[in-house]
């Protein structure tokens, strides 16, 4: 009230700076640059080896225009089987179990021993890429799509409980306090005071990991985890690429149509 | 009927929110508790149901002492205790008859809750309600479609569906207009005669609460600075509550029309504003 006012000049004004100091804001741009042209200054290009490279890639986008769907159809057709399979029963077991979990991470409703429980799980459970989780349990369930069910299903349980929990916690606590005030028991007061906040998000985020799985399940059948994945690296290894193109056109495709249909979905889910 | 005995309750922050707080009310009167924001109103009527766990003291309901209870106890207390709420605290993404038929979740089993299969009587008993606070042709709508006072409407009818004893209303009319507040008071205090209710009424409105309830306690600091019959608040009494204003005036627009007490008030606040800005 009576600190001393500076005359109020319109003309001056400007947003505030996100860094206040000037000369710590230029050094910092300065320090970036440096580091970006030492960066790529490292990088040791082999020229001749790129340009063959490019030939092959060339070769691989030529075939593009002429996919063979049909010389290998029933290897495609039995690749694809496997993996939407693997896709659809990793996504129901995956966010089946991740409820649980989700409902233990989430620090406004949980205890703190069962919140540091589940959220160890799911930090270990994410701190794995798909590709590692693959490799480990194709080693020990052997070649073929268990190993891909397995690994997906682990990787939609921290994924999926992960952003449920985070959902859980930012719901509007009144409503859960008006529900417990009835006299509720815990799981009515989970049925009723929560459930319905987070629905919109458990559809959403599933629809999501759907499609999520479907594009993960063509990169484990490489490491040896079954589905098309498998049949795309055949073709591959025998220097197949009109097979090849037509695989991963057919993926395209597909996940093309599971973006559609979800979207669609969610916007029809509020 | 309900008897607060040295109720105190400390935040972990450290700050007291009630100190030694003692009151009881008889059966069938409604009561409203006025004072300041951050007077400890909400705290006190969520330590009556332990939504809020009060750090010492005791509550008695009709010789049952809520503060002991545990588990399945506390939440058969818990029952005869309904809440209403200041933002209404509906399930939004629940129909309005699920809403309703929600306040008899204490008495239903988890799956006859889960799959909405309530026994007939009741939801018979629940349409009928909704017919008393006119809703009934609202039923199938989901309660986030509704109004600011039909919402509160529906509130009300979840909490009739209890079938409580008390009645803990925190706030009902704080996000309402004027208009809709005076009816939703009446309505409340309407139901509590019909139903031989006792109730403990937050809310911010002095003139409003005077006009609907039978005694008013006045907070501050969470201490009972005031408890007496509504003709018994005085200016002086207010300003020891709330700080120095004009109360007359306000009170005066409030009999008017509950429209201008709240318009004198957000008048005469904004003006002090604008003052302190200029000196």
């Amino acid at each position: 009230m009576s600190e001393p006012i500076t005359p109020f000049n319109a003309a001056d004004w400007r947003p505030p700076s996100f860094i206040e100091s000037s000369m710590l804001r230029w050094t910092l741009g300065l320090m970036m640059a440096v580091y970006l042209s030492i960066a790529v200054g490292s990088l040791d290009v082999n020229w001749s080896r790129l340009a063959e490279g490019m030939q092959r890639g060339g070769w691989f986008l030529a075939a593009f225009t002429s996919p063979d769907f049909t010389s290998q159809s029933r290897d495609i057709l039995l690749g694809l089987e496997e993996s939407l399979t693997m896709t659809l029963a990793a996504t129901v077991i995956g966010v089946l179990l991740s409820i649980p979990v989700a409902l233990g991470a989430a620090g406004n409703i949980s205890p703190a021993p069962v919140y540091l429980l589940c959220r160890a799980f799911i930090g270990i459970s994410r701190s794995f890429q798909e590709i590692i989780l693959a490799i480990f349990f194709v080693a020990m369930f052997g070649f073929g799509p268990f190993a891909g069910l397995v690994t997906l299903s682990v990787a939609t349980i921290g994924f999926f409980a992960k952003l449920l929990a985070e959902d859980i916690e930012a719901m509007d606590p009144v409503q859960a306090e008006a529900i417990k005030s009835t006299g509720a028991g815990w799981l009515q007061w989970i049925n009723y005071g929560i459930q319905p906040q987070v629905m919109p998000r458990i559809i959403g985020l599933s629809l999501y990991r759907l499609d999520i799985n479907f594009r993960e399940s063509a990169v484990i059948g490489i490491v040896g985890g079954g589905g098309i994945g498998a049949t795309l690296n055949t073709a591959f290894d025998r220097y197949e690429f009109e097979t090849a193109a037509a695989i991963l056109l057919i993926i395209i495709a597909i996940v093309m149509i599971a973006e559609y249909t979800s979207s669609i979905v969610r916007e029809k889910v509020q | 009927m309900l008897k607060l005995e040295n109720l105190s309750k400390q935040y972990d922050k450290g700050d007291e929110a009630l100190k030694e707080i003692s009151l009881e009310v008889p059966a069938g009167q409604i009561v409203a508790l006025i004072g300041p924001s951050g007077a400890g109103k909400s705290t006190l009527i969520r330590c009556i149901n332990r939504l809020v766990e009060p750090t010492t003291g005791t509550v008695v309901l009709d010789e049952l002492n809520i503060t002991s209870l545990k588990g399945r106890a506390l939440r058969l207390a818990r029952r005869q205790m309904a809440m209403i709420f200041q933002e209404y605290a509906l399930i939004e993404r629940l129909t309005v008859m699920e809403n309703v038929l929600s306040g008899q979740l204490g008495y239903v089993g988890f799956l006859h809750s889960f799959f909405r299969r309530f026994p007939t009587e009741i939801v018979n008993e629940a349409y009928e309600i909704l017919g008393r606070v006119d809703l009934q042709e609202h039923l199938y709508k989901r309660a986030d479609e509704l109004s600011g006072g039909q919402r509160q409407r529906v509130g009300i009818a979840r909490a009739m569906l209890q079938r409580p004893r008390l009645l803990l209303v925190d706030e009902p009319t704080a996000s309402l207009d004027p208009r809709t507040s005076r009816q939703i008071m009446r309505l409340l205090s309407e139901i509590c005669q019909e139903r031989d209710l006792t109730a403990l009424v937050n809310i911010h409105d002095v003139a409003l609460a005077q006009v609907f309830v039978d005694r008013i306690i006045g907070l501050k600091n969470g201490e009972i600075v005031f408890d007496g019959k509504s003709d018994e608040l005085d200016d002086d009494t207010l300003t020891h509550i709330y700080g120095k204003e004009d109360w007359a005036t306000l009170r005066q627009t409030g009999a008017d029309d509950s429209a201008g007490s709240i318009r004198g008030g957000s008048i005469s606040e904004s003006s002090d504003e604008h003052m302190r800005g200029l000196s």
